[in-house]
C-alpha cells in the first residue's frame, strides 16, 4: 500500500526515533511512504489559537500536496497532527465557498485541495486496523510479544471530539491500541488515564497541572502492572518519557516506566531488536522490556 | 420493552457509612432516558434515590451524571445507547459529575466548584458611561459571535469532565471561561481588556487549559467551551498583546513565528523564544517565566544525554525548501484587517455538501 506520509516535526525533532522506527516498520507492512518533504507544521493547536485561516490554510497545502501523491491516502504518525489536521479538513470540507477562498491562498504555488472521494488521512494505528487488517498482521508477527503487559495512551486529538474524527464510520479507533497489543500477543492493561490528557499543551505554560497529568497517567499504568505504555503521539511521548523524572516530583512517587511509540512496538513483534527500533534513545530506560524480548526470543 | 441493569453509585453522608454500589432492574423501552431509568427505579423500588431534575428535555440542565464514565444528561441519554457503552457485562454505571464534592447519591455541590467559578469571570455586562434611556442597542450581527456562549445551560457536565480541572481544582474551567467569552465578545461591554488581563494572569485561567477537548466532546449543547477559551487567548494575544506572566503570549507568539521561519517546529527554539520573546538577550524576560526556563534546563540535559536531541539539531534547523511560499500565506492572511473565522454552529454546513456527506454516511 502506497501512502503520502507525513511523519510530522516532533518525530524529526526531539523524538527522531519516532521517524526511524516508522521507516523500518512500514517494509514489514507493505506500506510504501511516500514522504511529504515540503509539507508544513500542523500548528499543533497552537497556529489555530492564533488564526484559524492561517491553520486551514496550512493544512490545506499540505492536504493537497499528498492529494498529488497517486493513488494513495495520507498517512500520519502523530495524534496531534491527525487532530490538528482533522479539525482543518472539517471546516475545509464544511462549506464549499470557505474551500474555494482558503485553496485561493495555494493557488500561486499550483496546489488546491479537493474535497470527497475516499481519500482520508490516517495515523498509522488507524491505518493498521482499517486498511491492513488485523489479521494481515498476525500473520506476519514474528515475535508475539507473550506476557509483555502493554498500557495504551492514545492521545487526545484521535479521541475527541469524535464527530470529526471519523467516529460515524469507525466508531471503535478508541479502541485499536487495545486490539493491536493484543493481535501482536502482548497484554493490554485496562487504567484510568488511557485516553486522558498527558498535560504536554500547557508545560510551559503551568508546569504543576501539565506534570501532574502525565504523572497520575504512569502512576495509574504502573499500579495496574504495565511493563510499558505505548503510545502513537510523540508530544505525549515528549510528556510521558522525557519529563518522567521530573513528573514523578510532581506526584511524589517513584515513576520509572518506559514509554514506547507505536511503530517501536510492532517492530518488536514483527522481529525487530529494540536498538534498531531506537528504544536506547528514550530518556526512561527500555531495559526490563528488552530484557522481555531477549527472553521471548531466547524460548 | 428490556430490561435495564442501572448500577448506581449510591452515598448518604449522614449514615457514616461509605459510598457503595446498588444495582436496579428496570424493564423499560430502549428509546427512553437513563433518568427515566433513575426515577422508575426511585418510584418502585427505592425512594431515597437522590437526583436533581427538572425539565426531562434537556433544556434545564439540572440532571448532569456520569454514565459509564461519561458526563451527560441523564435524560438526554437514551438507555440502549447507555446499554452499548457499557464497560461492566451490559450494567448502565451512573455516578455523581466528577470535579465536584457529592452532597448525596447523584447530586453534586454546583455552589461549590461551579457557581462559584461562574462568579468569578464577572458574569454580567459592565457597559460604560450613562446608561441610555432604553435599552441598550446593539446589532443583532455584532451578537453573532456570542450566540455559541450563550447557549450554555449551566448544567456543569463539561466541569464534570474537565481534565485539567481533575489536576487543578482551581482551573476556571471551561464553563466559567465559555461564560467570561460571552462578556469579552459583547460589543456593549466597555471591560474587554480588563476581563482579558485578569485571565490571562490568573495562575488558573485561560492558559491552563491543555486542548483535551473533553468539554467539547460532552456538551449537550455545543456550547464548544474549549473553542471560546481558544478565542479568549486570540483576542489576549493576537488583538491586545497581552503579555502574560503565565508565558501564553510568548509561547503562542513563538509558536506561530518559528512555523513562519522555518516550516516545521524548531523545536530547540521554542523554549527560548517562549520566554525571551524572540531573544533572551534583547528582550525582557518575566522573572515567572525566566524560572520556569531554569526549571527546564534538567530536561534539555536529558534530551542531550538520551541522544534524542544532538547539540547540532539545536544550533541548527533547516527550512521547508519552498519556505517563501509559507511565508507568503503567512504575509497574506496576517497582512488583512480582519480575521476570518468559520464557526461551523453558526454557519452549518452548506447545502451543496450535504447530500454528499449522507452518500458516504450509507456505505
Amino acid at each position: 500500500m502506497r501512502v503520502a506520509y507525513w511523519p510530522g516535526c516532533v518525530s524529526r525533532g526531539f523524538t527522531p526515533e519516532l521517524h526511524g522506527s516508522t521507516a523500518k516498520v512500514a517494509p514489514l507492512l507493505d506500506i510504501e511512504l511516500v514522504e511529504l518533504e515540503r509539507a508544513n507544521c500542523c500548528g499543533a493547536g497552537v497556529v489555530a489559537e492564533h488564526n484559524q485561516e492561517l491553520v486551514d490554510t496550512l493544512n490545506a497545502r499540505t492536504f493537497a500536496m499528498a492529494q498529488q501523491v497517486e493513488g494513495a491516502g495520507m498517512m500520519n504518525i502523530c495524534s496531534t497532527c491527525q487532530g490538528a489536521q482533522s479539525e482543518c479538513q472539517q471546516r475545509l470540507d464544511a462549506d464549499g465557498a470557505y474551500r474555494e477562498h482558503i485553496n485561493s491562498h495555494l493557488e500561486p504555488e499550483g496546489l488546491r485541495y479537493e474535497k470527497g472521494g475516499e481519500w482520508e488521512n490516517k495515523n498509522l494505528f488507524w491505518l493498521l486496523v482499517e486498511d491492513i487488517g488485523l489479521d494481515a498482521l498476525k500473520e506476519k508477527v514474528k515475535r508475539p510479544l507473550t506476557g509483555l503487559r502493554v498500557a495504551p495512551f492514545y492521545g487526545c486529538y484521535v479521541v475527541r471530539p469524535t464527530s470529526r474524527l471519523g467516529y460515524d464510520r469507525y466508531p471503535d479507533r478508541d479502541r485499536y491500541l487495545d486490539w493491536i497489543i493484543d493481535a501482536v500477543g502482548a497484554e493490554p492493561v485496562a487504567y484510568a488515564g488511557s485516553h486522558k490528557c498527558c498535560g504536554f499543551p500547557i508545560i510551559t505554560m503551568n508546569k504543576t497541572t501539565s506534570l501532574r497529568q502525565a504523572g497520575r497517567h504512569l502512576a495509574d499504568a504502573i499500579d495496574a502492572g504495565a511493563d510499558c505504555l505505548v503510545t502513537p503521539c510523540p508530544l505525549c511521548h515528549l510528556n510521558l518519557d522525557m519529563q518522567q523524572p521530573d513528573a514523578s516530583k510532581f506526584v511524589e512517587r517513584e515513576l520509572g516506566v518506559p514509554v514506547l511509540h507505536f511503530p517501536q512496538l510492532l517492530g518488536l513483534a514483527l522481529g525487530l531488536e529494540p536498538k534498531e527500533l531506537g528504544m536506547g534513545k528514550h530518556v526512561v530506560k527500555t531495559t526490563e522490556v528488552d530484557a522481555k524480548i531477549r527472553e521471548l526470543a531466547a524460548a | 420493552m428490556a430490561d435495564f441493569t442501572l448500577k448506581l453509585r449510591r452515598y448518604d453522608p449522614d449514615s457514616g457509612e461509605a459510598a457503595y454500589w446498588q444495582d436496579f432492574d428496570v424493564d423499560m423501552p430502549p428509546e427512553r432516558s437513563v433518568l427515566d431509568g433513575i426515577l422508575k427505579a426511585r418510584a418502585d423500588e427505592d425512594g431515597s434515590i437522590a437526583i436533581r431534575c427538572s425539565c426531562r428535555a434537556a433544556i434545564c440542565g439540572s440532571c448532569g451524571v456520569r454514565v459509564n464514565g461519561q458526563s451527560v444528561l441523564a435524560c438526554n441519554t437514551k438507555l440502549s445507547d447507555a446499554v452499548r457503552g457499557s464497560k461492566q457485562d451490559g450494567a448502565i454505571v451512573v455516578e455523581p459529575m466528577g470535579n465536584m464534592p457529592v452532597i448525596k447519591d447523584l447530586i453534586v455541590d454546583m455552589d461549590a466548584v461551579h457557581w462559584k467559578k461562574v462568579h468569578r469571570v464577572v458574569p454580567w455586562l459592565l457597559p460604560e458611561g450613562e446608561p441610555p434611556e432604553r435599552e441598550y442597542i446593539v446589532d443583532a450581527e455584532a451578537m453573532i459571535d456570542v450566540t455559541q456562549s450563550m447557549a450554555c445551560i449551566q448544567c456543569g457536565v463539561c466541569v464534570s469532565a474537565c481534565l485539567s480541572m481533575e489536576v487543578d481544582p482551581e482551573f476556571i474551567g471551561p464553563a466559567a471561561l465559555a461564560k467570561a467569552y460571552r462578556f469579552v465578545g459583547d460589543p456593549r461591554d466597555a471591560h474587554t481588556e480588563e476581563r482579558l488581563n485578569d485571565l490571562a494572569e490568573d495562575e488558573h485561567g485561560m492558559y491552563d487549559c491543555t486542548h483535551c477537548f473533553a468539554c467539547i466532546e460532552v456538551c449537550p449543547k455545543d456550547v464548544a467551551p474549549m473553542n471560546q477559551i481558544m478565542r479568549l487567548r486570540r483576542l489576549a494575544t493576537a488583538d491586545y498583546g497581552i503579555k502574560d506572566s503565565n508565558n501564553g503570549y510568548g509561547h503562542e507568539k513563538a509558536f506561530v513565528d518559528i512555523i513562519r521561519r522555518w516550516g516545521t517546529l524548531h523545536e530547540a527554539q521554542l523554549l527560548p523564544r517562549s520566554f525571551g520573546q524572540g531573544s533572551l538577550v534583547q528582550s525582557q524576560v518575566q522573572p515567572a517565566a525566566l524560572k520556569q526556563l531554569i526549571d527546564s534546563a534538567p530536561t534539555a540535559a536529558r534530551g542531550l544525554k538520551s541522544g534524542k536531541v544532538s547539540p547540532w539539531k539545536v544550533l541548527f534547523h533547516k527550512k521547508l525548501a519552498d519556505q517563501d511560499q509559507v511565508r507568503r500565506i503567512y504575509d497574506e492572511i496576517e497582512g488583512k484587517d480582519d480575521r476570518l473565522e468559520l464557526n461551523l454552529y453558526i454557519v452549518g454546513e452548506s447545502e451543496d455538501d450535504e447530500g454528499e456527506d449522507e452518500e458516504e454516511g450509507t456505505e
